[in-house]
């Protein structure tokens, strides 16, 4: 009996292990951020894209209406891709894009709605990108489907074809 | 009075500076805490990028605004979930983690005591 426990305790141990290590190899290795998160919009004081002008976050986000915070800059390479995309989303009307334009230089990022359109309703500035971090944002570009005040669904990365079905789809 | 005034401009400015280098431990120790989550097995005090510049202001705002440490960790977890902190808490996901050594410490003991036993006998 006395020599069972021994070989029987080590068994066990390696049973523990396997089981550990063998649940670990179904957990994605790469970090995958929660999108389907709802969740209070963040209160945050910034300036007007164009006028310069203070805004409140409380007076861009009203009640009952769809809205698509867009996070871009001139230097980001993906937010050019996006753009016509955005430019179609505007045209349905169906949903009013916000743009945050993030640590930017203001003169480029001019030039850079006259050359592919400003499909944005407002803008608003984000010299610091410290507004992208009250959001909980990554980066340059990322959307945000806004409703009530409540994030619905975040967008990381590029917009393209299927996500913006997807938005239809939310938003009816 | 010169020489009175030249001294409480001393003590101004010495105690102010050791405030500052109090809050710049803080601060150093915060983000070496904080993980990047746009780069690979960084800190945001290591990383130099967007994202990590960025907090780092956020930081060194929170500590102004008199925020403790447990504060902006829990700040930053609502934000960005777990993840970012990079000691892990006691949860249903870590319970195993903390724990296994233990395990593995009290069955080892057994094991050595059981076996000690058997020699004295």
């Amino acid at each position: 009996m006395k020599n069972k426990i021994l070989p029987f305790s080590v068994i066990i141990i390696f049973g523990i292990i396997f089981f550990i290590f063998y649940k670990g190899l179904e957990d994605s290795k790469i970090y995958t951020p929660d999108v389907n998160i709802k969740k209070e919009i963040p209160v945050f004081n910034s300036k007007e894209f164009f006028s310069g002008e203070n805004v409140k976050s409380l007076s861009i986000f009203e009640l009952d209406k769809f809205y698509l915070l867009n996070i871009w800059s001139s230097w980001c390479v993906p937010c050019r891709q996006e753009h016509p995309f955005l430019m179609n989303l505007n045209l349905d009307n169906q949903v009013n894009i916000i743009g945050m334009n993030y640590k930017d230089n203001l003169k480029n990022a001019e030039n850079f709605l006259k050359e592919l359109g400003n499909p944005y309703k407002e803008i608003f500035i984000d010299l610091d990108g410290t507004i992208a971090i009250e959001w909980g944002a990554y980066g340059v570009p990322e959307s945000f489907l806004i409703y009530n005040n409540e994030i619905i669904k975040k967008y990381i990365g590029p917009l393209n074809q299927e996500l913006v079905n997807d938005i239809n789809l939310l938003i009816k | 009075m010169k020489i009175l005034r030249f001294f409480l401009i001393v003590i101004i400015f010495y105690t102010s500076s050791a405030l500052k280098a109090d809050e710049l431990d803080k601060r150093n120790n915060i983000t070496k805490n904080l993980r990047c989550l746009v780069c690979q097995g960084q800190s945001i005090y290591d990383s130099d990028s967007e994202f990590a510049n960025s907090l780092k202001i956020l930081v060194d705002r929170k500590i102004d605004e008199g925020l403790t440490d447990a504060e902006i960790y829990e700040y930053f977890k609502n934000k960005y979930g777990e993840w970012i902190l990079y000691d892990p808490k006691l949860n249903k996901n870590t319970y195993i983690l903390w724990f296994m050594p233990l395990l593995i410490f009290l069955l080892g003991g057994a094991i050595i005591f059981k076996k000690l036993k058997k020699k004295h006998n």
